[in-house]
């Protein structure tokens, strides 16, 4: 059966190597799944969590709050902003996150705020979902 | 001569300077292990990323993106990392000295230069010296964090599409050894094209661009030089430790000699008044019975 070769690396460190039979990522227009001898793609990433699924089934849950992705058809890189382990992230600190982020969207005029409030609110979304569906699995 | 007192004062003033430095050593001693470890977590994506890049200079886009052509330089930018603090020897005069140097050399071609600042130290150096400094990030602390340097990128980035600059170099120092570092220049802008051997890929072929080619392009470029960038200070950092660790230790070493010294000329100053009091004593004593 045919493998494609998975590397997700940050700036600070990398992050998952390997085989899969599959991987999914939160591409900027929407949700994309990655199958061995794609064609060759470049796209945004926005925060989300990537799915990489291993040659023996299991699946690997990545967070990320954006990046970059490359395919190639027998390889797929992603560049990912801050990338922290599933099993690391904390739903409260999301949760929190998350408020912070709405209390800031109230009330603020200057733009460049609201565009940071903005993606910030999207980003301890993504965050909280990537926490739920991982609190479930266990 | 000073008094005992004074002198034993001091001895004790310098001994603990002496234990400052020794523990400011060992605390830069264990620092580099973890600079270095943390150079090595940012080599992963800096292959990444000129892997991708190599791809990309073999994909056949419609558009270049400037930020791969070269053009005529008329003015340039440098990003200058240094450290936050002090103590660390002749670092960042090192390069301070590579910086002003090559400011000369564009100066004498009449090409004006723009600096961007990393560190709090090329912050205060060149506020005194002058320059037409455009942006300055500073307090890294001890783990530098890309998010940030993003800014002082941002406004070079900003600059080299706007046309204001034609070239970007980044100078930071290049840690060799634990025992040497040495400036270093690095160009940024334009991107020079990476190949990487012994990869081959059918000819005559493009991405997929989601969404457009240009806007991606410009993001993906972005983060070359920002992991570039962020792989600097890393590196500036493991250095600033490095000569900090080695310039303590010079200073504890100095510190010794001092109290040796220093307990020399006490000793000498104790037996010589010993030696007076005697002297006087036998002096009374034979006025007396003489």
């Amino acid at each position: 059966m045919a493998t494609i070769q998975v590397d997700i690396v940050s700036a600070e460190g990398e992050i998952h190597s390997g085989e899969a039979k599959m991987v999914f990522a939160p591409a900027k227009m929407g949700e994309i799944g990655i199958a061995p001898r794609h064609a060759p793609l470049l796209t945004a990433l926005k925060p989300g969590e990537v799915r990489v699924e291993g040659i023996d089934g299991s699946d690997h849950f990545f967070y990320i709050t954006g990046g970059m992705l490359e395919v190639q058809p027998h390889l797929v890189t992603v560049l990912a902003d801050t990338a922290l382990r599933g099993d690391q992230l904390d739903e409260a600190a999301a949760l929190a996150a998350k408020d912070e982020a709405e209390k800031a969207l109230e009330g603020v005029s200057d733009e460049t705020d609201l565009a940071r409030a903005h993606a910030e609110l999207a980003e301890a979304e993504a965050r909280y979902r990537a926490a739920q569906k991982l609190k479930g699995k266990r | 001569m000073s008094g005992e007192k004074e002198i034993r004062n001091k001895i004790r003033s310098v001994k603990n300077m002496q234990k400052i430095t020794s523990a400011m050593e060992k605390v830069a001693a264990s620092k580099i292990r973890k600079a270095q470890q943390q150079m090595e977590a940012s080599r992963p994506y800096a292959q990444r990323i000129r892997r991708v890049i190599s791809h990309l200079s073999q994909a056949n886009p419609d558009t270049r993106h400037p930020f791969l052509i070269e053009r005529e330089v008329r003015r340039v930018g440098i990003i200058v990392i240094s450290t936050d603090r002090g103590l660390c020897g002749g670092l960042n005069v090192n390069l301070f000295k590579t910086v002003i140097g090559e400011i000369a050399k564009w100066r004498d071609e009449k090409v004006e230069v723009d600096l961007a600042l990393v560190g709090a130290k090329a912050v205060q150096f060149f506020r005194r010296l002058g320059g037409n400094v455009v942006g300055t990030a500073s307090h890294l602390g001890d783990r530098p964090q890309v998010n940030d340097l993003i800014g002082s990128i941002k406004i070079m980035l900003d600059a080299y599409s706007d046309g204001k600059i034609d070239r970007l170099f980044l100078m930071h120092n290049e840690f060799i050894s634990a025992m040497s570092q040495k400036p270093e220049v690095t160009t940024l802008l334009p991107v020079s094209e990476i190949s990487i051997e012994g990869e081959e890929l059918q000819e005559h072929w493009d991405y997929i661009y989601e969404p457009e080619a240009g806007e991606l392009l410009e993001d993906f470029l972005s983060r070359y030089i920002e992991s570039q960038v962020y792989r600097g200070a890393v590196e500036n950092f493991a250095c600033e430790m490095a000569a900090k660790m080695v310039a303590m230790k010079s200073a504890t070493d100095n510190a010794g000699e001092i109290i040796d010294k220093l307990q020399l000329v006490y000793n000498k100053a104790r037996q010589a008044a010993i030696t007076q009091e005697i002297s006087e004593i036998v002096g009374g004593a034979a006025a007396v019975s003489g």
